[in-house]
């Protein structure tokens, strides 16, 4: 106990260097966490934005179908499957969906469009689908009308309440024809789904394909993206192999190739931060070591074994370091809330890249604990590492070289 | 009378390979308990060596030191530390006491470190406060004491460990008159009242005057060995 209040009250001996020293801890530990706070916010907003736009966190399809998107590889929608796929822990909603590509034409315009069946209360669920309708109403599961992409819209010149023609290939070959309402107009902030997507109910597009009770996909989505791989994992053991369950990542490789190296680049960005770190403290137990290098050869003379004094020293830093790392902890964590509650807000062009991909231009701080844990653990093993370096030097001290002046 | 320092045939060497200089060089030495010696000679005579080997804070190229019946020459840096601790006090040149420990806590640390008991330890402290004439700065800091009364507690700090003899490098170097005489009366007394051995080295004529023997060392070789039945200092007082 003396031992510690000792290294206590040595801590304070010098309070300017002391201070100078939890001060650039202090610092370095609010930055660190900020910016990964920061950083994690921006790619949960990312992922949340880019999953709720189409795809979901995760989708089931029949083996096979993501090589080769076509009906043929549709699977026999099952409530029991979607039942045990809404029972994984990490799930939150499971919405089906039958996709294919048709023909939609008025009067003397023929373009391809993407059709998409879809539950309208599940896929809403997932992908907020009813936030972008501009004009008309929002599906229901027994309506006849369909919901437009605007920039189809526009290419096609058809307006709300006009009559769209589709045709295309069915399920075994069959022919699909069909012309409906258009009842809503959506727009979408990604060019490419904008330019081609058509929605109508799951059972109006099962009935426009010939795909009675057909499904190409269950789309999910998660509580927590964290876990994507290991909710994965469960679903595939769960659903056999005659299933494919993918993730957003292996859907999108390219958002997540981004992630990976925009999160590498922060790491070095991090690491710089670690090594001020390294070199303030490490500056601050040279010049302990310097200006007490007397007084420890004099406490080796008196008595004083050296474990114990290395002891004191470990135990000095040690205080040093938590004071500094608490305290930053302690004072980001008001900063990462507000940051949270109060978002960056991006403006100029870069805001108006983000909102046209319909995503917000808003970055809010990520408040998990693990990153106040994992700064706090990684300054305290810098300091705790360093401080090997003063007692090496004691373990080697000869009192009578020590109080040599 | 027993024997607390029996040094045989010392010899310290620096530079064995190059040039050898001979700190101490064949040096025999025996100290009796309750003795007040003072080592003395000119600076590079070898005495704060032979003070660092008796001491065990370094150790002799050859021969042997039995203090209190061990031989230290052949104890290892740990049982050195361990082995100062409890026989050998200490008092240096500059005070050096803790800055950040009152005066109290630096003359408690070393019975902390024996891990004495807390009554035991009060019991001590008070004692030593009471001779030497500090009590009423027990539980100052360092730095509000002035040079003479941090040797005092440096003394004190010595003596808490209730070693076999202190050695004392320079002890009155840094000191005014006034602080000097003070801080000798208590050595005097102490080792007069509780017995306790005491070796100096010095250059001070004050220090001197107090020795009941005294060892003139040149060229790290004991040149003169001289015991006295009174001090220098007793016998100008009689005069006086």
């Amino acid at each position: 106990m003396w031992l510690i209040r000792l290294a206590w009250k040595n801590i304070w001996r010098n309070k300017s260097r002391s201070l100078i020293t939890m001060a650039a801890i202090f610092f370095a530990v609010i930055l660190s966490v900020v910016t990964s706070s920061l950083q994690d916010g921006v790619f949960d907003n990312l992922i949340k934005n880019m999953v709720s736009f189409y795809s979901g966190y995760m989708q089931v399809h029949k083996k096979g179908y993501w090589d080769e998107q076509i009906l043929d590889n549709s699977f026999a929608a099952s409530p029991k499957m979607e039942q045990e796929t809404l029972s994984g822990k990490n799930i939150t909603a499971v919405s089906p969906r039958l996709e294919s590509f048709a023909l939609a034409s008025s009067v003397d315009i023929t373009k391809g469009c993407l059709v998409v069946g879809i539950s309208p209360e599940g896929e809403n669920k997932i992908t907020r689908l009813n936030e972008k309708i501009i004009a008309g109403n929002y599906l229901h599961e027994a309506d006849n009308g369909v919901l437009l992409s605007d920039g189809l819209a526009r290419r096609m010149q058809l307006k709300l309440y006009d009559t769209i023609v589709l045709i295309g290939q069915g399920y075994h070959g069959s022919t699909a024809a069909g012309k409906y309402r258009i009842q809503g107009i959506l727009k979408f902030g990604s060019p490419e789904l904008n330019d081609k997507a058509l929605f109508m109910p799951l059972a109006l597009a099962q009935d426009f394909y010939g795909a009675y009770n057909q499904l190409t996909s269950y789309v999910i989505s998660l509580n927590e993206n964290n876990l994507l791989k290991t909710t994965a994992e469960e679903l595939r053991l769960k659903l056999g192999k005659e299933y494919e369950v993918m993730t957003w990542e292996e859907m999108m490789p390219e958002v997540a190739q981004h992630i990976r190296t925009d999160t590498a680049s922060s790491k070095i960005i991090e690491a710089i931060l670690y090594l001020l770190i390294c070199f303030g403290i490490f500056g601050t137990l040279l010049m302990m070591m310097v200006e007490r290098k007397f007084e420890m050869g004099m406490l080796v003379a008196i008595g004083m074994k050296k474990h114990k004094l290395a002891a004191l020293l470990l135990l000095e830093s040690i205080f040093t370091v938590v004071t500094g790392c608490l305290l930053g902890i302690l004072v980001s964590m008001p900063v990462v809330i507000y940051l949270n509650r109060h978002p960056l807000r991006m403006s100029g062009d870069m805001a108006n890249i983000y909102e046209r991909f319909g995503f917000e231009a808003v970055f809010p701080a990520s408040t998990e604990a693990t990153h106040f844990i994992t700064q706090g653990i990684i300054v305290l093993l810098i300091g705790f590492l360093l401080s090997l370096y003063p007692m090496a030097r004691v373990i080697r001290l000869k009192p009578v070289n020590a109080m040599r002046r | 009378m027993q024997t607390v320092i029996d040094a045989h045939n010392v010899s310290k060497v620096y530079n064995p390979k190059t040039i050898p200089v001979y700190a101490v060089n064949n040096v025999h030495l025996h100290l009796q308990r309750g003795e007040f010696t003072a080592l003395v000679g000119p600076s590079g005579s070898g005495k704060t060596t032979l003070l660092n080997l008796i001491g065990g804070l370094d150790k002799p190229d050859n021969g042997s030191i039995i203090i209190n019946g061990v031989d230290i020459t052949g104890l290892s840096a740990n049982e050195l530390i361990d082995f100062r601790l409890r026989n050998i006090g200490f008092v240096f040149q500059s005070f050096n006491l803790i800055p950040v420990l009152t005066a109290k806590e630096n003359v408690e640390f070393i019975m902390q470190l024996q891990k004495t008991r807390r009554q035991e330890r009060e019991n001590r402290i008070k004692s030593l406060f009471r001779q030497i004439e500090l009590e009423d700065k027990i539980n100052v800091r360092p730095s509000q004491l002035s040079g003479g009364q941090q040797q005092r507690v440096a003394v004190a700090r010595a003596l808490a460990s209730r070693p076999q003899f202190v050695l004392a490098d320079e002890p009155t170097a840094n000191l005014d008159s006034k602080s000097a005489a003070n801080l000798l009366d208590i050595m005097t007394k102490l080792n007069k009242e509780e017995n306790i051995t005491f070796l100096f080295s010095t250059h001070d004529q004050r220090v001197i005057e107090r020795a009941r023997r005294v060892i003139t060392l040149v060229d790290g070789q004991i040149a003169n060995d001289t015991a006295r039945v009174s001090t220098l200092h007793e016998v100008a007082g009689q005069a006086g």
